[in-house]
């Protein structure tokens, strides 16, 4: 439980140093250097690409529970904007519609 | 996020900025609410690394290092034994490059400390203490230790809440039992609700899925989610203003 695989915390330090060259660099390169606003844009959407790639292949696998759980949290996480809550109301609505079909 | 191109223009009637120790006990104050929220992602993040196979001491040493919730989550989820190292690593870059113009609109303010201070501060920056702190500063405050002492304040309380999910993660059985399967997917979901920007996130979207789609059926592995992504991006670069 505590402990401390030295692979698994190399891995760590990599993704910790890739992550703090994003915030360091975004303050010391843009000094210097003019990204343009198209290649901006692309920047501002790999977040949302991100999460709809990784996402998109679990729906294509998954089946008419897991669709109306889905459609379920996002429903409740755009409305409340709460992640516990839509968390909570994807798995309840799953385990409900698993046990019916 | 949007509005990055804006604030990377700050001209020259940026307000000036000091650093002190009253500055970042200011910050630590006005950011522990907005900590308390992310703690609860902190929670699930716990939890989720434990079944991914991480230690509690391992998922600590994460949260502690990356600082970063949405790249840690997606990191934990392509967990395999071996590691796919590159998998993990640029995957974990390819959701924190937005972080590269977030950085940059702090640099107005920021660049008014000493490097030391500067480069500390954005150690400890996510999305919501970056958003509190814009705000702030946006509306004229002379502080420039506010970033970090909300972020000191949201470092302590992700890694605390990370230790909390883990433990508790451990002491879960069989996932399915509990729809417990689905927490990744509905978690991605919440995060794609919170990312979505109207009809225009639309076009990278749909690219991102089909990409994913296809390399996820015809190559093993998680390479789908590097393609994806960067499908999007494209998509959006090509057409950008068209």
């Amino acid at each position: 439980m505590l402990d401390l695989d030295p692979t698994v915390v190399a891995v760590i330090l990599g993704m910790a140093a890739v992550t703090y060259a994003t915030k360091a660099g975004g303050l010391w390169l843009l000094g210097r250097v003019d990204l343009s606003e198209r290649a901006e844009a692309g920047i501002d959407v790999l977040p949302g690409a991100v999460v709809v790639a990784f996402v998109a292949p679990a729906l294509a696998d998954g089946g008419v529970p897991e669709w109306v759980a889905a459609a379920a949290t996002v429903a409740v996480a755009r409305k409340t904007g709460n992640l516990l809550v839509s968390l909570a109301v994807g798995v309840a609505v799953v385990l409900a519609v698993r046990s019916v079909v | 996020m949007a509005e990055a191109d804006s604030t990377t223009e700050p001209g020259d009637d940026v307000q000036s900025v000091s650093f002190s120790a009253a500055g970042v006990r200011e910050g630590f104050v006005a950011g522990f609410p907005v900590a308390v929220g992310v703690a609860g992602y902190g929670v699930v993040f716990g939890v989720v690394a434990r079944r991914a196979g991480l230690s509690v001491a391992e998922a600590a040493v994460m949260s502690a290092t990356v600082v970063a919730g949405a790249a840690q989550l997606v990191a934990v989820e392509l967990w395999a034994d071996p590691i796919p190292v590159a998998a993990v690593v640029s995957t974990t870059l390819l959701v924190n490059l937005r972080y590269v113009l977030m950085g940059a609109a702090l640099r107005p303010w920021l660049g008014q400390l000493t490097g030391p201070q500067a480069y500390t501060s954005v150690f400890f920056f996510a999305d919501e203490n970056w958003a509190q702190s814009i705000g702030v500063l946006r509306s004229g405050s002379h502080n420039g230790a506010f970033l970090l002492g909300s972020g000191l304040v949201l470092w302590l309380l992700w890694i605390a809440s990370t230790v909390v999910g883990a433990t508790a993660g451990a002491l879960v059985g069989d996932p399915a039992t509990y729809g417990l399967d689905f927490v990744a997917t509905a978690l991605f979901l919440t995060l794609a609700a919170g990312f979505w920007e109207g009809a225009e996130s639309l076009r990278p979207w749909l690219a991102a899925a089909v990409a994913a789609l296809a390399v996820h059926a015809l190559v093993p592995g998680e390479w789908y989610i590097l393609a994806g992504a960067l499908a999007g991006a494209a998509t959006e670069v090509v057409a950008y203003d068209a």
